[in-house]
């Protein structure tokens, strides 16, 4: 669905958008979530940092605390085709929340619940001045109502097909993929 | 998902184990920040039954559920109570239906008796986890001692030499200890007065010694407590406890530099420890004691949710 040289451009468009949005922010910071978000909100801040002339401020979020469906889940592999993750992974958040205007970024947004998630753990944190959300991929089929700021690629799915986001830091490749869900 | 309970070491796999460290080291960063608590379990009702005299176990496990955002409960038995010694097995049932009126997702129980969790699980809905019952297991304690091995040693505690110094007959720490130790893969050798070293401990996969002369060897001394009662008139255990403290007692001339001291804790200076040896920054002691908050939140958070993998994946949100 995404080559590597689209995944480039579409972070180099956000970073582009996320400067046009927040003119002379000072305290514009790029947290991703997670774990891919956390590689591509790494890529956008560096992209933001040169662009922008400025040192912003960066951090990633684990939601796995946070989750809304601690009960309903059974036992959950790991994601077809990708590497074995780690259990829970570091929350990092080296700056001060408290009037920030925060860049959430994620790999897919789908049902929102997430993104709900993220925001509960950075309010733990502090009270940010505004949350704003960048996402690669938006592939609809909400069940809350968030909206992102940010999308790279609007890609309309069925519900039992899976978008698999893959980067170069975990997987190997820079690419997304539209994969049917077994079972 | 069928209720999960942790009762004995040997409901663990080794990769049981270490996720369960990994996932008591990610809690170390909420424990550090202001809000100290995360909205996992909310909802949930945990109940403490302690039938023995534990504050600071009862009270560890009630704030790694208070961390987790649980509603708790906390009962304690005195332990000669009517009802509870008496006939454990009926009166445990029952008390068993009375908590689960209160529709508990988590049991936490200690209790003099090897076997009541057994018996508690039978009769509940709610996961059992054994906080310590008489002289069979307890297994957090094994995970909260691992756990302070590896914020000293690194993630890879394999063939590291751990002596544990003691009365091995009684200890149901000793018990979880060896199994978890030996899950892995540390050399683990067991040093008591014969009196108190139980029959057949070496098919456990360790090596069992009666004096301290090869003491120097260990990379960690392990020691446990010795209770006065185990030298009282009639006790046939130990002639006196000064003949313990003589013979088996840790002390810093016995002890070479470099070598880590942990203890379980409650400790009886002058008895099975000195107290320079307790005292000194080196040991391991309060580390495990910071320990058990983390690991303990782990195991209600894995209880819970399961002990597979449950990063994040968009497929499911």
């Amino acid at each position: 669905m995404l080559t590597a040289e689209q995944m480039g451009r579409i972070t180099t468009r956000i970073s582009h958008e996320i400067l046009e949005k927040n003119p002379g922010a000072p305290r514009l910071a790029v947290v991703g979530i997670h774990t891919r978000g956390a590689y591509l909100g790494a890529r956008i801040h560096k992209t933001l940092c040169e662009i922008g002339g400025h040192d912003y401020d960066a951090g990633a979020i684990d939601i796995s605390f946070y989750r809304d469906d601690v009960a309903a889940r059974g036992a959950v592999g790991v994601i077809p085709g990708g590497t074995p993750q780690p259990v829970v992974q570091d929350t990092d958040l080296p700056f001060d929340i408290d009037g920030a205007t925060v860049v959430l970024v994620d790999d897919v947004l789908f049902t929102g619940r997430t993104i709900r998630a993220a925001v509960d753990a950075l309010f733990d944190f502090g009270r940010p001045a505004s949350v704003q959300l960048a996402v690669l991929v938006d592939r609809g089929h909400r069940e809350l109502p968030i909206r992102p700021d940010y999308v790279g690629k609007n890609l309309p799915t069925a519900l039992q097909e899976r978008i698999a986001v893959r980067v170069v830091e975990c997987d190997g490749v820079d690419e997304v993929v539209l994969v049917r869900k077994e079972g | 998902m069928p209720k999960r309970d942790l009762i004995s070491m040997e409901d663990l796999s080794r990769g049981d184990i270490e996720l369960l460290l990994d996932t008591a080291e990610s809690f170390l960063p909420v424990l550090e920040r202001d809000i100290k608590k995360v909205p996992t379990l909310r909802g949930r009702t945990i109940i403490n039954l302690f039938w023995e005299p534990s504050p600071r176990t009862s009270s560890s496990y009630d704030l790694a559920a208070k961390r987790l955002s649980a509603d708790t409960l906390v009962f304690r038995g005195t332990g000669t109570g009517a009802g509870v010694n008496v006939e454990r097995g009926e009166a445990l049932k029952d008390t068993a239906i009375t908590m689960d009126a209160y529709s508990p997702d988590i049991i936490i129980m200690r209790h003099p008796s090897a076997g009541a969790c057994r018996t508690l699980s039978a009769n509940t809905t709610a996961s059992v986890i054994n906080a310590g019952d008489g002289m069979h297991q307890d297994p957090t304690q094994c995970l909260l001692d691992l756990f302070a091995l590896r914020q000293a040693f690194g993630r890879e505690l394999k063939d590291l030499k751990v002596f544990i110094v003691g009365d091995i007959l009684h200890s149901r720490v000793a018990r979880s200890d060896v199994m978890g130790f030996r899950m892995l893969g540390m050399d683990v050798t067991l040093v008591a007065p014969p009196t108190l070293m139980p029959r057949g401990i070496e098919q456990m996969g360790v090596t069992v010694e009666y004096d301290l002369t090869n003491l120097k060897d260990a990379d960690v001394v392990y020691v446990l407590r010795m209770d006065a009662e185990r030298a009282e008139p009639g006790s046939a255990y130990l002639p006196s406890l000064r003949e313990y403290a003589a013979l088996w007692g840790v002390s810093r001339a016995r002890l070479r530099p470099g070598q880590r001291v942990m203890h379980p804790g409650p400790i009886n200076r002058g008895a099975e420890i000195t107290a320079d040896v307790a005292d000194d920054d080196e040991n391991l002691i309060a580390h495990q004691v910071f320990s058990g908050l983390a690991v303990r939140m782990a195991v209600l958070y894995r209880t819970t949710v399961g002990y597979s993998d449950t990063s994040a994946e968009e497929e499911v949100l």
